[in-house]
């Protein structure tokens, strides 16, 4: 592990941006902001309607990450938890969990909670509660 | 128009993982870890997000359809259940051995990590894997 800087105003500037983006799906297309749920439909091939501006939303996303980026200084920070072999096992959990779980840290987290959803919350509350567990075994139990 | 919104709500989105860090795996691991290294910026990310998405929808709710579409789609099921809380579950078991949720998975590409790839691609096949199982051909 190594340690992180603690940045709330940094924090709260993008949460709030991450919240315009939900308002602005919701109040143009009528969408949930998911990540998990439009990169997911990305993958079925089905070149409908909805095909078009998940695909959109994707490479926006991209391009405001890379072009943000060169303003941050992120790129130098990144750092990982594991190697390969725990990060693609982490992954394939994560697309396991977030399909039968529909919905992720966006979806659920935010747009379902602000919904007041149940269902967001009790799933929100779920992968918190077992993503800190997790973090706890690994690092304090474990030991890596 | 669809196409519009969904440009800028993709850039927002994408600023604001990365303005806020969350792009970081670290970042978000040193959250988790109540225990230890407890960086609460991730409280503050989720906090503003909540907030800002909480008030707007109210708004946004008071109008009978979305500007650019026929009519808001919202999921109509309200049952919680064992594959919703067993699939949390899974998703925070991944997401506490790696840092890593989806959001920041697909923007964290742009940096050329190779262990950005593997998660991506992992969690293709984990949603492939899922929706084969539960024989859904729908959009997750």
């Amino acid at each position: 592990m190594s340690p992180t800087e603690f940045t709330p105003a940094s924090g709260l500037l993008g949460g709030i941006l991450i919240g315009l983006s939900a308002l602005v799906l919701m109040a143009g297309n009528g969408r949930i902001l998911g990540a998990s749920g439009i990169f997911g439909h990305l993958l079925t091939f089905n070149f409908d309607k909805n095909f078009a501006w998940r695909l959109i939303f994707i490479v926006s996303m991209l391009i405001a990450t890379a072009w943000t980026a060169l303003f941050t200084g992120i790129a130098q920070q990144m750092a990982f938890g594991g190697g390969a072999l725990s990060t693609a096992l982490g992954g394939v959990i994560v697309g396991v969990g977030v399909h039968l779980g529909n919905g992720c840290t966006s979806g659920h987290g935010i747009c379902g909670i602000a919904r007041f959803s149940l269902r967001s919350l009790a799933a929100t509350c779920t992968f918190m509660v077992v993503a800190i567990a997790t973090v706890f075994v690994i690092r304090h139990v474990i030991g890596v | 128009m669809q196409k519009i919104s969904a440009a800028v709500a993709g850039l927002l989105f994408g600023a604001g993982l990365t303005i806020s860090g969350m792009v970081n795996p670290m970042k978000v691991l040193n959250f988790l870890d109540l225990f230890g290294t407890h960086d609460f910026t991730l409280v503050f990310v989720m906090g503003g997000g909540l907030l800002t998405t909480l008030l707007g929808y109210q708004l946004i709710f008071r109008r009978s359809k979305p500007f650019f579409a026929d009519h808001f789609s919202l999921p109509g099921t309200t049952r919680i259940d064992a594959k919703l809380l067993g699939g949390a579950a899974l998703f925070g078991l991944g997401w506490g051995i790696t840092g890593i949720c989806p959001g920041p998975a697909i923007s964290g590409l742009v940096f050329g990590n190779s262990l950005s790839f593997i998660f991506v691609i992992a969690m293709a096949a984990g949603i492939l894997i899922a929706k084969f199982a539960t024989n859904d051909r729908s959009a997750s």
